[in-house]
Parts: C-alpha cells; structure tokens; sequence
C-alpha cells in the first residue's frame, strides 16, 4: 500500500511536470525538504569521518599531543582533555563506533520486530495475543532500565551491545508493523494470492513484506537517532564498549574466520562520544570544552537522522504525519 | 468500568508474576555473575566466599531463593544490600527522593511544553512557531546526560558554583537547599519530556481549531482569548495529559542519569549501583516495584482518559 502511494506520488509529479528527469525530480524532492536534505548530509559527513577517521584526525586520538586542558585553538580544533589528548581527533574516532552500533542494532531489531510484526498481523488468533501482549509489557517498562538489565546479564563487548539495544527496538517495530499489516491483509491482492493457493509464508514474504518495507524504512531511521542516544547513554553510565580492546569497522565478519583487525584502516582506538563526557565530568578541576564537543557530536548525529526520518516519512507517506 | 478496571488489575498480577521470574533468571544467568568475588576478590580464599554465598541464600536451589524473595517483598523485611544497610529502610528514603524529582519535572515539563505548544499553534507558521519547533527538535535530540553535565560544570568553571551534591537535603529543613537540590536536574530531564509535550499540543490544537464547534464559537462573535481559552484548548489537552502520564512511565530511565550526575540519592541511581556490584536483592525488588508503578500509572492513565473524553468506553 504505502509502494503503492509513493508510486502514486511518482505519478502525479510526471503529470504535473511532465518530462522531468529523475534527477531533477529528486531535486524537487530535496528543494521542499530542506532540513531532510540537512539531515542527510550530517549524516553523510559523519560516515565519511568514520571511515577515513586516520586521514581527517590530525592526531592519534590516544597519544599525548599537548598539555592537558586547552581551550578550542588552531592546533587543536576542540581542545585537549586532562592527559593532552587532542579532543578533535578523539570526536572523529568515535564516530565509528556510534555509527556501527546505531546502524546495526537498528538493522537486527527492525528485521526482526518486522519478521514478528507481519506474522503476530496476519495469523491473529491466539498467537497475536499472546505477542501483542508481550509486547505492551516490554514497551510499558522504562527502556533505559530494560537495556541497563540486558546489557549487564549479556555482559560487555560490542556485538552484546548490539543485541541489547536491538533487542529493545524489536517491540516498538514489531507494535507499528502489525497495524499496517492489519490494514494490508484484507486487500484484495492477498485474497488473490490465497485463492490462488498461495502458502502462508509465501503470502507474508512475497506479497505483504514489500507493502510495509516503506514503513520499516522510516520507522528505522526515526529508531537511528534513539539507538545511538541509547548507546552514548550506556557509555555514558559507564557500560558501553570496554576502552581496552581495539575497535574495527569490520568486526561483524569476525565470525568468517576474518581477522577484522588485519584491515589497520578500519581499526582504531574504542573511543566513544559518551565515555569522554563522563571522563570529563569526573575529572578535577573542571573543564568545560573537554565535555562539550563529545556531547555536541551526539546531538548533530541524533538531530540528523531525526530530521532524516522525518523527512523520509513526509515524502514516503505523508499520512504519517503526527502519528510517527 | 469496574469489571474493565477488576480485569485490568488481574492481568497486572500475572504480568507482575512473569516479570518477577524474568529478572530473578536473568540476573542469576548473567555471565560472571557472581556476587561474591565483587565483594570479597582476591583477597578471599575461596572457602570464604563460599560462606558469603551462604549468607546471601545464593546456595539454594532457585525455587527456594525465589521464594524467599517473594516472601520479603510482601512482608517488607528486604535484607540488607551491599554496604550493609537496610533494604527496606534505603527505599523509604529513596523512593521520596525520587518522587520530588519527578514532580518538579513534570510540572517544568508541563509550564514549558503547553504554553509553547499553543503559541506555536495560534500562530502558525510565524517566526516565534519556527523557533519553538526548532527549539523542540533539537530538546529531542540533546542527549539529558550531557546537558546534566553542562549544568553542573560551566557555573563552576566560571562562577565557582555547585548545588550541594551531598546527601538529599529534606524540603521541611532547608526548603532554599532543598530547590539548589532538585530544580537543576528537573529541568535537564524536563526539557526533553517538555519538547515533546510541545510537540503534541501544536498539533493537537490545530486540529482542534479546525473543528465546526470553534468556528461556530468565532461566527457568535466571541473573543480570539475565549475561543482559544475555553473552546480549543480543554479539548486540544486530554491527548496531552494521556502522553504526560506515559512519560512519567520513560522518566525513571532518565532518572538514573541525572540522579547519578548529581548525586541525588533516588531509587534510579540505587538501581545502578545494585547492577554494578551485582546486587541481586535490590536490583530484582527495584524492577518489580517500578513495574508496579508502571502498570498502576498506565490503567489511571487509561481511567483520566475515559473521563475527560467520555466518548471513551472501555468494556
């Protein structure tokens, strides 16, 4: 359905303005959603910082380059903290891990709250219920508290952090997805298929999925923002990713036998956006620059793909507006 | 309504009973999760940690700690925590903290996020409009943990000033000490509650003030202040208070932030520590008080909403 409205958009754009290019069209996209366009280009920047954080750093973000505690100067874009590392360097490390954690948990726990969703809609009976009231009880308890719990029975590494979060996103996914499956299971397409023979898997995977991937999108992108507050939040507590190991942009195929770590341009210090501000809340004297410029990186990253998931939810399905 | 509110109340009983058994494995299953190398390490032999094994009733078989557990929770004789003092008596003083702290922020959340909202609402599209909902965005996206930590650092960077961050001053002593206490994390953990309050009330008066009965209260010739005031706005408000009720629910996350930041000593910065030194006792009683509360909050939440909006049956 909401495929079906984006086309239908697509549609009435050719009317309106016929012979238009893709690109000029995607420029009348981006010309009525200015602060989408903003959003998008944050986050392009920031990816670009993560992934050639070696080249855009001026200095390793571990070694001593300076005395401790100097305000925002020339040589040091952000100043330096209580040991003289130079804090510009150390924001345009821990973009990576912002980023790798805020994409993956989003990514496991919309597949799966998806997945839960289409199914818990489309049987109904007493395997909905049962769902459906599993998840008003997970999404009525504090999900800072649920995470605190998760992340400390699943224990301290990346890859748990990930789950953590992921698993807290599933609910809220699995809830918003059911609706619109509700709404897409009576369409006359799905009887079709049915009448054709069609098994039940087939019906979910071939012909519902696709109608609410449009949704899955923007719900994920709005979920971006919250996983990565989540995460700055937990490092923020003090269990976030342990500083002592290496972080590589590639650890997810450590599980092929890879060495992520083989690639040294995708490996760097764990630093992260959270820990350093409550380093820097905790050190004596204060130093108020030392804790500004972490915090300042979260909120642009979270306000970019706010704004991008708004945007995307305005051109996407604007009947969404006020409800997402 | 009754049979709806009997019903609701026997669903939280078997929630409560599910939740209960979720925290008390998960705690036990948690790799490494053994209370007694944090409170005795190295320096222990292992016959001694044994003992405090012993001690803490970590030796019985789960059904057994399960139940004596449950047992304390309902006689409320809770044992003692991890510094040796009284469970029981840590809440009575804790949940009190927290409590104020959650009132104050409510009530910055409503003077901030309603007034603006209307404004925002009754001119539209206007430069004050723009600000507030840019202004909302950005309260949405600020992280509270960093804001705290402004709060607290530049007054001592640049005036040398600091709240008293030792123990919680009660309002009936020191009422001065008490509000340099808790005003200054109520506002950092209203402020995000507040952006969304605003949110919500721009867009729910402007749909209300698009309804017939506001134009009917226009064409009788009333005043803008009475039809705004008196028709739009009671209408415009009963989402708001729905949404209200349910961020109390989300602020007990946030309050284990600013009740670490500023030291207060709430039931928040309790249920952190009792994670960090593995303190199975107040981290399971915690999570199922606070689920307690959760549940109560949603059913008078649900019950507010039936009154204020009787087109509103639940059956």
């Amino acid at each position: 359905m909401a495929q079906a409205r984006t086309a239908t958009i697509a549609a009435e754009l050719d009317e309106v303005l016929p012979r238009m290019g893709r690109w000029r069209r995607a420029g009348l996209i981006m010309r009525d959603n200015p602060l989408g366009v903003f959003g998008l280009f944050v986050i392009v920047l920031l990816s670009v910082f993560a992934i050639f954080a070696p080249v855009i750093a001026p200095h390793d973000p571990e070694a001593f380059v300076g005395d401790g505690r100097l305000g925002p100067s020339v040589d040091h874009f952000f100043g330096t903290d209580k040991l003289g590392h130079d804090m510009f360097s150390r924001v345009v490390y821990s973009a990576r891990i912002s980023l790798m954690v805020g994409f993956m948990s989003v990514i496991f726990g919309t597949a799966v709250g998806t997945a839960i969703g289409i199914t818990s809609g489309y049987l109904g009976g007493f395997v909905d219920s049962l769902i459906q009231r599993t998840v008003d009880t997970v999404i009525a308890f504090p999900a800072l508290l649920l995470l605190l719990i998760l992340r400390q029975v699943l224990g301290a590494s990346v890859q748990t952090l990930i789950f953590a979060i992921g698993v807290a996103i599933i609910f809220p996914v699995a809830r918003i997805i059911r609706g619109a499956v509700l709404s897409e299971r009576n369409n006359q397409y799905v009887e079709a298929a049915r009448a054709l023979g069609a098994s039940t898997p087939r019906i979910l995977i071939v012909h519902i999925a696709p109608n609410v991937t449009a949704l899955a999108i923007i719900v994920a992108t709005t979920l971006l923002g919250t996983a990565i507050l989540a995460e700055a939040a937990l490092a923020f507590l003090g269990l976030g990713i342990p500083e002592s190991q290496d972080f590589s942009m590639l650890f997810f195929l450590s599980w092929t036998g890879f060495d992520p770590h083989s690639i040294g341009f995708l490996t760097g210090p764990a630093v992260t956006w959270g820990r350093d501000v409550n380093t820097a809340r905790n050190s004596f004297p204060v130093h108020v620059w030392w804790a500004f410029f972490p915090g300042a990186a979260i909120t642009l990253t979270v306000l970019g793909f706010n704004l991008l998931g708004d945007a995307l939810r305005d051109i996407l399905d604007p009947r969404l507006r006020g409800r997402l | 309504m009754q049979r709806y509110i009997a019903r609701r109340l026997l669903q939280a009983v078997v929630i409560l009973f599910v939740l209960s058994i979720a925290v008390f494995l998960l705690l036990r299953i948690a790799p490494g999760a053994d209370p007694a190398l944090l409170r005795c390490g190295i320096s222990c032999t292992e016959e001694q940690r044994e003992a405090i094994r012993a001690d803490l009733g970590l030796k019985d078989a789960y059904h057994v700690q399960y139940g004596n557990w449950i047992r304390e929770v309902f006689t409320g004789s809770l044992g003692k925590d991890i510094n040796e003092g009284d469970v029981a008596d840590q809440l009575m003083v804790r949940f009190p903290t927290t409590v104020e702290l959650l009132i104050i922020t409510v009530m910055v959340t409503v003077a901030i996020g309603i007034p603006f909202g209307i404004v925002s609402a009754v001119y539209r599209n206007s430069a004050a409009d723009y600000s507030a909902r840019f202004i909302a965005i950005l309260g949405l996206a600020v992280p509270s943990f960093w804001i705290a930590t402004l709060v607290l650092l530049v007054p001592q960077q640049y005036w040398d000033y600091a709240p008293p961050l030792t123990k919680t001053i009660s309002f009936f002593d020191s009422p001065w000490d008490n509000m340099r206490q808790f005003v200054p994390p109520a506002i950092v953990l209203g402020l995000a509650s507040a952006a969304g309050v605003m949110r919500l009330t721009r867009s729910s008066m402007l749909e209300v003030m698009r309804q017939d009965y506001v134009r009917t209260a226009r064409s009788k010739g009333l005043r803008e202040q009475v039809v705004i005031g008196r028709h739009a706005l009671k209408n415009s408000l009963i989402p708001v208070v729905t949404v209200l009720g349910l961020q109390v629910i989300g602020l007990f996350g946030g309050a284990v932030i600013v009740e670490t930041v500023f030291n207060l000593q709430g039931i928040g910065q309790y249920f952190l520590v009792s994670l960090f030194t593995k303190d199975f006792q107040v981290a399971q009683t915690l999570t199922l008080y606070i689920g307690a509360i959760v549940i109560l909050m949603n059913l008078f939440v649900d019950i507010v909403y039936a009154w204020l909006d009787p087109r509103i049956r639940y059956t």
